[in-house]
Protein backbone atom coordinates (compact mmCIF):
# COMPACT_ATOMS: atom_id res chain seq x y z
CA UNK A 1 0.00 0.00 0.00
CA UNK A 2 1.39 3.31 -1.08
CA UNK A 3 1.58 6.09 1.62
CA UNK A 4 0.23 3.26 4.65
CA UNK A 5 1.67 6.13 7.13
CA UNK A 6 -0.03 9.15 6.15
CA UNK A 7 -3.10 7.11 5.51
CA UNK A 8 -3.09 5.32 8.74
CA UNK A 9 -2.27 8.92 10.11
CA UNK A 10 -5.02 10.68 8.54
CA UNK A 11 -7.40 7.92 9.66
CA UNK A 12 -6.21 8.11 13.35
CA UNK A 13 -7.46 11.60 13.53
CA UNK A 14 -10.36 11.35 11.47
CA UNK A 15 -11.58 8.88 13.93
CA UNK A 16 -10.27 10.96 17.32
CA UNK A 17 -12.29 14.21 15.93
CA UNK A 18 -15.45 12.06 14.94
CA UNK A 19 -15.80 10.97 18.34
CA UNK A 20 -14.74 14.09 20.01
CA UNK A 21 -18.01 14.91 21.56
CA UNK A 22 -17.69 11.06 22.80
CA UNK A 23 -14.51 10.97 24.59
CA UNK A 24 -14.85 14.83 25.49
CA UNK A 25 -17.90 13.87 27.46
CA UNK A 26 -16.33 10.98 29.29
CA UNK A 27 -17.07 10.80 32.93
CA UNK A 28 -18.64 14.36 32.88
CA UNK A 29 -22.54 13.90 33.46
CA UNK A 30 -24.43 16.96 32.49
CA UNK A 31 -27.14 17.64 35.62
CA UNK A 32 -30.67 16.67 34.20
CA UNK A 33 -33.11 19.38 33.65
CA UNK A 34 -35.29 20.77 37.29
CA UNK A 35 -38.40 22.67 35.79
CA UNK A 36 -38.99 24.63 38.83
CA UNK A 37 -42.41 24.87 39.69
CA UNK A 38 -41.80 27.43 42.28
CA UNK A 39 -43.92 30.52 41.37
CA UNK A 40 -46.58 32.89 43.53
CA UNK A 41 -49.48 31.25 41.67
CA UNK A 42 -48.53 27.83 41.99
CA UNK A 43 -47.68 28.40 45.54
CA UNK A 44 -50.98 29.78 46.09
CA UNK A 45 -52.66 26.52 44.71
CA UNK A 46 -54.38 24.09 46.58
CA UNK A 47 -53.73 21.00 44.68
CA UNK A 48 -50.48 21.32 42.99
CA UNK A 49 -51.83 20.28 39.52
CA UNK A 50 -51.94 21.54 36.11
CA UNK A 51 -54.70 21.26 34.05
CA UNK A 52 -54.19 17.48 32.91
CA UNK A 53 -51.92 14.79 34.80
CA UNK A 54 -48.17 15.57 35.65
CA UNK A 55 -47.17 12.70 33.40
CA UNK A 56 -49.69 13.49 30.64
CA UNK A 57 -48.33 17.22 30.47
CA UNK A 58 -44.79 15.79 30.20
CA UNK A 59 -45.50 13.66 27.56
CA UNK A 60 -47.61 15.31 25.91
CA UNK A 61 -47.81 19.16 26.49
CA UNK A 62 -46.32 19.95 23.06
CA UNK A 63 -49.24 18.03 21.02
CA UNK A 64 -51.70 19.64 23.34
CA UNK A 65 -50.46 23.44 22.76
CA UNK A 66 -50.62 22.47 19.01
CA UNK A 67 -54.53 21.37 19.52
CA UNK A 68 -55.07 24.49 21.06
CA UNK A 69 -53.26 26.43 18.46
CA UNK A 70 -55.76 25.32 15.50
CA UNK A 71 -58.56 25.17 17.52
CA UNK A 72 -58.23 28.79 19.44
CA UNK A 73 -57.12 30.58 15.54
CA UNK A 74 -59.01 28.31 13.19
CA UNK A 75 -61.97 26.98 14.90
CA UNK A 76 -62.55 29.97 17.19
CA UNK A 77 -63.10 27.64 19.99
CA UNK A 78 -61.24 29.15 23.15
CA UNK A 79 -62.95 26.60 26.13
CA UNK A 80 -60.83 23.20 26.93
CA UNK A 81 -62.40 21.09 28.63
CA UNK A 82 -59.99 18.83 30.41
CA UNK A 83 -60.07 15.31 31.25
CA UNK A 84 -61.41 16.00 35.17
CA UNK A 85 -64.47 18.04 33.19
CA UNK A 86 -62.65 21.31 34.63
CA UNK A 87 -62.69 24.00 31.67
CA UNK A 88 -60.32 26.30 31.07
CA UNK A 89 -59.54 28.76 28.69
CA UNK A 90 -57.66 28.31 25.92
CA UNK A 91 -55.02 30.69 25.79
CA UNK A 92 -50.95 30.15 26.40
CA UNK A 93 -51.21 33.28 27.79
CA UNK A 94 -54.27 33.38 30.25
CA UNK A 95 -53.83 29.57 30.93
CA UNK A 96 -50.29 28.01 30.90
CA UNK A 97 -48.58 31.84 31.48
CA UNK A 98 -50.70 32.58 34.64
CA UNK A 99 -49.07 29.49 36.56
CA UNK A 100 -46.17 29.25 34.98
CA UNK A 101 -44.51 32.36 34.82
CA UNK A 102 -41.37 31.86 35.04
CA UNK A 103 -39.96 30.79 31.07
CA UNK A 104 -36.79 30.49 32.12
CA UNK A 105 -36.53 28.08 35.24
CA UNK A 106 -39.48 26.23 33.65
CA UNK A 107 -39.69 26.07 30.07
CA UNK A 108 -36.19 26.46 29.13
CA UNK A 109 -34.99 24.07 31.50
CA UNK A 110 -36.01 20.88 29.30
CA UNK A 111 -35.82 22.43 25.63
CA UNK A 112 -31.92 23.62 26.08
CA UNK A 113 -31.05 19.91 27.72
CA UNK A 114 -33.18 18.47 24.90
CA UNK A 115 -32.17 20.98 22.45
CA UNK A 116 -34.90 21.90 21.03
CA UNK A 117 -35.69 25.12 19.93
CA UNK A 118 -40.40 25.84 19.93
CA UNK A 119 -40.80 29.19 18.15
CA UNK A 120 -43.51 29.75 20.28
CA UNK A 121 -41.85 33.05 21.43
CA UNK A 122 -41.17 34.89 18.38
CA UNK A 123 -44.46 36.08 18.82
CA UNK A 124 -45.96 34.81 22.41
CA UNK A 125 -44.86 37.18 24.97
CA UNK A 126 -43.48 35.73 28.04
CA UNK A 127 -43.99 37.43 31.45
CA UNK A 128 -41.03 39.50 32.49
CA UNK A 129 -39.46 37.39 35.54
CA UNK A 130 -37.94 39.14 38.66
CA UNK A 131 -34.42 38.34 39.15
CA UNK A 132 -34.86 36.26 42.54
CA UNK B 1 -55.13 -31.08 9.78
CA UNK B 2 -56.88 -31.88 6.25
CA UNK B 3 -58.26 -28.48 4.32
CA UNK B 4 -60.55 -28.63 0.89
CA UNK B 5 -59.85 -25.68 -0.86
CA UNK B 6 -63.16 -24.25 -0.06
CA UNK B 7 -62.73 -24.10 3.92
CA UNK B 8 -58.85 -22.96 2.89
CA UNK B 9 -60.68 -19.77 1.07
CA UNK B 10 -63.71 -19.14 3.34
CA UNK B 11 -61.13 -18.43 5.98
CA UNK B 12 -58.83 -16.48 4.41
CA UNK B 13 -61.96 -14.13 3.32
CA UNK B 14 -62.76 -13.77 7.10
CA UNK B 15 -58.99 -13.00 7.72
CA UNK B 16 -59.15 -9.83 5.77
CA UNK B 17 -62.50 -9.15 6.53
CA UNK B 18 -61.07 -8.75 10.02
CA UNK B 19 -58.04 -6.87 8.91
CA UNK B 20 -60.34 -4.23 7.11
CA UNK B 21 -62.37 -3.89 10.04
CA UNK B 22 -59.80 -2.46 12.39
CA UNK B 23 -58.72 0.87 10.88
CA UNK B 24 -62.72 1.30 10.99
CA UNK B 25 -62.60 1.03 14.77
CA UNK B 26 -59.94 2.72 15.02
CA UNK B 27 -61.14 6.37 13.07
CA UNK B 28 -64.58 5.34 15.02
CA UNK B 29 -62.81 5.75 18.50
CA UNK B 30 -61.03 8.72 17.58
CA UNK B 31 -64.17 10.67 16.24
CA UNK B 32 -66.10 9.81 19.90
CA UNK B 33 -62.59 11.45 21.55
CA UNK B 34 -62.59 14.98 19.20
CA UNK B 35 -65.63 15.65 19.57
CA UNK B 36 -65.56 14.90 22.88
CA UNK B 37 -63.07 17.75 23.45
CA UNK B 38 -65.31 20.89 22.09
CA UNK B 39 -67.83 22.60 23.88
CA UNK B 40 -69.68 25.94 22.62
CA UNK B 41 -69.25 26.67 19.09
CA UNK B 42 -67.86 30.25 19.80
CA UNK B 43 -67.78 31.10 15.84
CA UNK B 44 -71.13 31.32 15.02
CA UNK B 45 -72.73 32.00 11.65
CA UNK B 46 -73.54 35.65 11.08
CA UNK B 47 -72.07 38.74 9.13
CA UNK B 48 -69.57 41.20 11.29
CA UNK B 49 -69.68 44.21 9.98
CA UNK B 50 -68.24 48.31 10.95
CA UNK B 51 -69.65 50.93 9.64
CA UNK B 52 -68.04 54.45 9.69
CA UNK B 53 -70.24 57.73 10.35
CA UNK B 54 -67.73 59.99 8.83
CA UNK B 55 -69.70 63.14 9.67
CA UNK B 56 -68.98 62.14 12.76
CA UNK B 57 -65.62 61.15 12.47
CA UNK B 58 -64.84 64.09 10.66
CA UNK B 59 -65.99 66.49 13.01
CA UNK B 60 -63.89 65.39 15.51
CA UNK B 61 -61.09 66.59 13.21
CA UNK B 62 -58.08 65.13 11.94
CA UNK B 63 -55.85 65.12 14.91
CA UNK B 64 -58.41 62.28 16.79
CA UNK B 65 -56.51 59.30 16.59
CA UNK B 66 -58.15 57.41 19.01
CA UNK B 67 -58.83 54.13 17.49
CA UNK B 68 -56.05 54.09 15.73
CA UNK B 69 -53.70 54.21 18.88
CA UNK B 70 -56.34 51.87 20.74
CA UNK B 71 -55.69 49.35 18.01
CA UNK B 72 -52.67 49.70 17.95
CA UNK B 73 -51.61 49.48 21.42
CA UNK B 74 -53.78 46.11 21.81
CA UNK B 75 -52.48 44.38 18.92
CA UNK B 76 -48.34 45.22 19.53
CA UNK B 77 -48.59 46.58 16.04
CA UNK B 78 -44.78 48.09 15.64
CA UNK B 79 -44.42 51.84 15.18
CA UNK B 80 -41.88 51.40 12.33
CA UNK B 81 -40.81 55.17 11.09
CA UNK B 82 -39.90 53.68 7.67
CA UNK B 83 -42.73 54.54 5.29
CA UNK B 84 -41.97 51.63 3.27
CA UNK B 85 -42.07 49.23 6.03
CA UNK B 86 -44.77 50.82 7.79
CA UNK B 87 -47.20 48.51 9.73
CA UNK B 88 -50.85 49.04 10.27
CA UNK B 89 -54.30 47.90 10.81
CA UNK B 90 -56.42 50.75 10.99
CA UNK B 91 -55.53 54.33 9.69
CA UNK B 92 -56.56 57.53 7.39
CA UNK B 93 -56.41 57.76 3.90
CA UNK B 94 -57.50 60.71 1.92
CA UNK B 95 -60.89 60.69 0.33
CA UNK B 96 -59.86 60.23 -3.30
CA UNK B 97 -56.98 57.40 -2.21
CA UNK B 98 -59.95 55.95 -0.50
CA UNK B 99 -62.44 55.80 -2.98
CA UNK B 100 -60.42 56.51 -6.29
CA UNK B 101 -63.52 55.95 -8.45
CA UNK B 102 -65.57 59.14 -6.72
CA UNK B 103 -62.52 61.03 -7.99
CA UNK B 104 -63.94 64.79 -8.23
CA UNK B 105 -67.44 63.97 -8.25
CA UNK B 106 -67.68 65.04 -4.08
CA UNK B 107 -66.12 68.29 -3.84
CA UNK B 108 -67.06 68.66 -0.30
CA UNK B 109 -65.12 65.30 0.75
CA UNK B 110 -62.29 65.85 -1.50
CA UNK B 111 -58.82 65.65 0.55
CA UNK B 112 -60.59 64.45 3.34
CA UNK B 113 -59.31 62.08 6.26
CA UNK B 114 -60.80 58.65 5.77
CA UNK B 115 -60.56 55.73 8.33
CA UNK B 116 -59.64 52.70 6.60
CA UNK B 117 -58.87 49.05 7.57
CA UNK B 118 -59.56 45.88 6.51
CA UNK B 119 -63.07 45.58 4.80
CA UNK B 120 -63.32 41.51 5.98
CA UNK B 121 -64.65 40.90 2.28
CA UNK B 122 -67.85 38.76 1.64
CA UNK B 123 -65.72 37.58 -1.47
CA UNK B 124 -61.99 37.84 -0.04
CA UNK B 125 -59.40 37.88 -2.91
CA UNK B 126 -56.66 37.41 -0.45
CA UNK B 127 -58.07 34.40 1.12
CA UNK B 128 -58.22 32.92 -2.40
CA UNK B 129 -54.64 33.31 -3.23
CA UNK B 130 -53.11 32.00 -0.02
CA UNK B 131 -51.34 28.76 -0.69
CA UNK B 132 -51.03 28.06 2.91
CA UNK B 133 -54.33 29.02 3.94
CA UNK B 134 -52.86 30.65 6.47
CA UNK B 135 -55.18 33.72 5.88
CA UNK B 136 -58.97 32.53 6.00
CA UNK B 137 -62.73 33.57 6.34
CA UNK B 138 -64.57 32.51 9.01
CA UNK B 139 -68.17 31.48 9.39
CA UNK B 140 -69.07 34.70 11.02
CA UNK B 141 -67.27 36.97 8.24
CA UNK B 142 -63.89 37.59 9.98
CA UNK B 143 -61.05 37.47 7.50
CA UNK B 144 -58.56 35.82 9.99
CA UNK B 145 -54.70 35.45 9.62
CA UNK B 146 -53.17 32.24 11.03
CA UNK B 147 -49.76 33.67 11.58
CA UNK B 148 -48.66 30.23 12.73
CA UNK B 149 -49.20 29.19 8.97
CA UNK B 150 -47.53 32.37 7.16
CA UNK B 151 -44.73 31.87 4.89
CA UNK B 152 -44.76 35.19 4.27
CA UNK B 153 -44.92 34.98 0.17
CA UNK B 154 -47.08 38.04 0.49
CA UNK B 155 -49.34 37.38 -2.75
CA UNK B 156 -52.17 38.20 0.01
CA UNK B 157 -51.17 41.90 -0.57
CA UNK B 158 -50.64 41.79 -3.77
CA UNK B 159 -54.42 40.18 -3.97
CA UNK B 160 -55.74 42.84 -1.54
CA UNK B 161 -57.29 46.24 -3.55
CA UNK B 162 -57.74 48.01 -0.21
CA UNK B 163 -53.77 47.83 1.24
CA UNK B 164 -55.10 46.54 4.20
CA UNK B 165 -52.06 43.97 4.66
CA UNK B 166 -48.53 45.25 5.89
CA UNK B 167 -45.69 42.95 5.98
CA UNK B 168 -43.16 42.63 8.51
CA UNK B 169 -40.06 42.91 7.13
CA UNK B 170 -38.14 43.20 9.87
CA UNK B 171 -38.29 42.24 13.89
CA UNK B 172 -41.44 44.20 15.15
CA UNK B 173 -40.46 43.74 18.66
CA UNK B 174 -38.19 47.08 19.05
CA UNK B 175 -40.66 49.16 17.30
CA UNK B 176 -43.46 48.31 19.87
CA UNK B 177 -43.33 51.11 22.78
CA UNK B 178 -45.43 49.21 25.45
CA UNK B 179 -46.61 45.42 24.30
CA UNK B 180 -49.63 44.02 25.55
CA UNK B 181 -48.78 40.77 26.94
CA UNK B 182 -52.29 39.45 26.68
CA UNK B 183 -51.79 39.74 22.92
CA UNK B 184 -48.97 37.96 20.97
CA UNK B 185 -46.42 40.47 18.38
CA UNK B 186 -45.46 39.20 15.48
CA UNK B 187 -42.65 38.02 13.87
CA UNK B 188 -40.09 38.52 10.51
CA UNK B 189 -41.71 37.77 7.62
CA UNK B 190 -45.20 37.47 8.07
CA UNK B 191 -48.32 39.80 7.15
CA UNK B 192 -50.81 40.91 9.60
CA UNK B 193 -53.91 42.88 9.47
CA UNK B 194 -57.02 44.43 11.29
CA UNK B 195 -58.65 41.35 12.74
CA UNK B 196 -61.55 42.83 13.66
CA UNK B 197 -60.78 42.11 17.47
CA UNK B 198 -61.72 38.53 16.94
CA UNK B 199 -60.16 38.01 20.56
CA UNK B 200 -61.79 40.88 22.06
CA UNK B 201 -65.47 39.77 19.94
CA UNK B 202 -65.25 36.33 21.86
CA UNK B 203 -65.09 37.59 25.37
CA UNK B 204 -67.99 39.67 24.06
CA UNK B 205 -66.55 42.80 23.53
CA UNK B 206 -66.93 45.62 20.98
CA UNK B 207 -63.81 46.03 18.47
CA UNK B 208 -60.96 48.00 20.62
CA UNK B 209 -61.61 50.95 17.94
CA UNK B 210 -65.29 51.19 18.47
CA UNK B 211 -64.74 51.20 22.33
CA UNK B 212 -62.35 53.83 22.22
CA UNK B 213 -64.50 56.20 19.68
CA UNK B 214 -65.55 58.98 21.87
CA UNK B 215 -67.71 60.67 18.72
CA UNK B 216 -69.64 57.51 18.01
CA UNK B 217 -68.96 57.17 15.16
CA UNK B 218 -67.71 53.53 14.60
CA UNK B 219 -70.53 51.10 14.90
CA UNK B 220 -70.08 47.29 14.94
CA UNK B 221 -72.62 44.80 14.36
CA UNK B 222 -74.25 41.89 12.61
CA UNK B 223 -75.37 42.43 9.48
CA UNK B 224 -77.78 38.82 9.91
CA UNK B 225 -79.42 40.47 12.92
CA UNK B 226 -82.70 42.31 11.22
CA UNK B 227 -82.67 44.49 14.56
CA UNK B 228 -78.60 45.19 15.09
CA UNK B 229 -77.67 48.96 15.02
CA UNK B 230 -75.12 48.19 11.79
CA UNK B 231 -78.44 47.18 10.43
CA UNK B 232 -80.51 50.04 11.01
CA UNK B 233 -78.00 52.56 9.68
CA UNK B 234 -77.48 50.74 6.55
CA UNK B 235 -81.37 51.13 5.99
CA UNK B 236 -81.79 54.86 7.21
CA UNK B 237 -78.64 56.53 6.02
CA UNK B 238 -76.73 56.57 2.35
CA UNK B 239 -73.32 54.64 3.09
CA UNK B 240 -70.51 53.63 0.46
CA UNK B 241 -67.91 51.30 0.66
CA UNK B 242 -64.84 50.91 -0.74
CA UNK B 243 -64.38 49.84 -5.00
CA UNK B 244 -67.48 48.22 -4.91
CA UNK B 245 -66.70 47.45 -8.77
CA UNK B 246 -64.02 44.74 -7.61
CA UNK B 247 -66.81 42.60 -6.59
CA UNK B 248 -65.16 41.71 -3.20
CA UNK B 249 -68.55 42.77 -1.15
CA UNK B 250 -66.75 44.70 1.65
CA UNK B 251 -68.14 44.56 5.70
CA UNK B 252 -67.09 48.46 6.36
CA UNK B 253 -69.35 50.78 5.67
CA UNK B 254 -69.32 54.78 5.03
CA UNK B 255 -72.06 56.83 5.98
CA UNK B 256 -71.32 60.20 4.00
CA UNK B 257 -74.73 61.81 3.42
Amino acid sequence: MYDSGKILTGLLIFALLVTFPVWYHLGRATPPPEPDLDTPVIAGLAEKECIESTEYMRAYHMELLKTWRDLAVRSGEKTYVARDGEKYPISLEDTCLKCHSNKSRFCDQCHNYLGVDPNCWNCHVAPEEGNR
Amino acid sequence: MEMDRRTFLKMGGLGLLGLMAAPVVDVLLKAGRVSGAGTSAAVTAGRWALVVDMKKCLEAGPSCADCILACHRAHNVPQIPDLQEQVRWIWKEPFEHAFPEQEGRAESLAGKPFLVLCNHCTDPPCVRVCPTRATFKRQDGIVMMDYHRCIGCRYCMAACPYGARSFNFRDPRPYVSTTNPAYPTRERGVVEKCNFCEERLAEGLPPACVAACRYGALVFGNLVDPHSQVRQILRARYTICRKPELGTRPNVYYVVG
